[in-house]
């Protein structure tokens, strides 16, 4: 099979530890408390998250890779690890000044922060709130 | 469709090494992955294949079989070898993750007759990995 018949994507894990509060403004304290439990308290908690980044594109000949580890690293360095981690998510992270800090919300904002990567094409982006819940966003 | 994933896990080393390249850009684009000796890693390959359950026996392939390619083509091949030295299919291309996964996809592809092979996983450590698919080949399962 030629190689370009197939399709070949790059996967690549990260971690940072960041605390967040579950409390959505559109809703009274009371409905806040019912939905969002444990994750409503007023002081917010923290996880120690894991972000699976797939990158595809041609494999260069001279290197053998779909892009340098090296500078894949330092652009999720840059946009994602440094600004989120040890932080406060609903504080430190402008997004979240207007969205729940959901898991979900939380991996679409990362999606968004890496996909102008400039040697590949981002394909998904997975966030592992807990080693139990997982959440992935490919952009649509 | 049903997604079946057989894991395994096989040690081999590998130095990236390109001849083309003078040493200083060598050192410069590999780093330590270009120390002269070569390292080694333990890879973990997931083989998954797509099929619908066959309607008498329940079973996609039988695990069997796929374990008896595995073993043969992969673990005889690679399981505690030097990638560049020891692996024909391998010669002339930097042994990443990427190049071995498409030679590990071209290896087991025809082999497979039962189902389809839909994707094959290799990660080099739990922090890297490199996915093939068929292009077009539906979903990213």
């Amino acid at each position: 099979m030629k190689p370009e018949t197939l399709h070949i994507e790059l996967g690549r894990r990260y971690r940072f530890s960041a605390s967040h509060r579950l409390h959505s403004a559109k809703l009274g304290d009371e409905e806040n408390g019912r939905i969002y439990g444990k994750c409503n308290n007023p002081h917010g908690h923290g996880h120690n998250y894991t972000v699976e980044i797939r990158v595809s594109g041609g494999i260069d000949p001279a290197t053998g890779m779909i892009s340098n580890l090296a500078d894949l690293d330092a652009f999720v360095h840059e946009q994602v690890i440094e600004p989120f981690d040890h932080r406060y998510l609903n504080e430190e992270v402008p997004a979240f000044q207007n969205a729940v800090p959901t898991t979900e919300i939380l991996c679409m904002e990362i999606f968004e922060r890496l996909k102008s990567f400039p040697h590949a094409k981002l394909e998904a982006v997975r966030v592992e709130e807990t080693a139990n819940n997982s959440f992935e966003y490919a952009g649509n | 469709m049903i997604y079946l994933t057989r894991k395994i896990e096989f040690a081999a080393s590998h130095v990236y090494h390109n001849p083309a390249l003078s040493p200083a850009e060598n050192k410069r684009i590999f780093g330590k992955c270009n120390n002269p000796h070569g390292h080694g890693h333990n890879y973990t390959l997931e083989v998954t294949v797509a099929g619908e359950p066959d309607p008498v026996t329940g079973m996609v392939l039988d695990l069997k079989d796929l374990k008896e390619i595995l073993e043969r083509e992969i673990m005889q091949r690679m399981d505690h070898r030097h990638l560049n030295l020891e692996v024909p299919e391998l010669q002339g291309q930097i042994p990443t993750c990427e190049n071995i996964a498409r030679v590990i996809w071209n290896l087991l592809d025809a082999k497979i007759t039962q189902g389809k092979l839909h994707r094959v996983r290799l990660y080099e450590n739990s922090d890297l990995f490199a996915d093939c698919y068929r292009n077009g080949g539906g979903a990213r399962v």
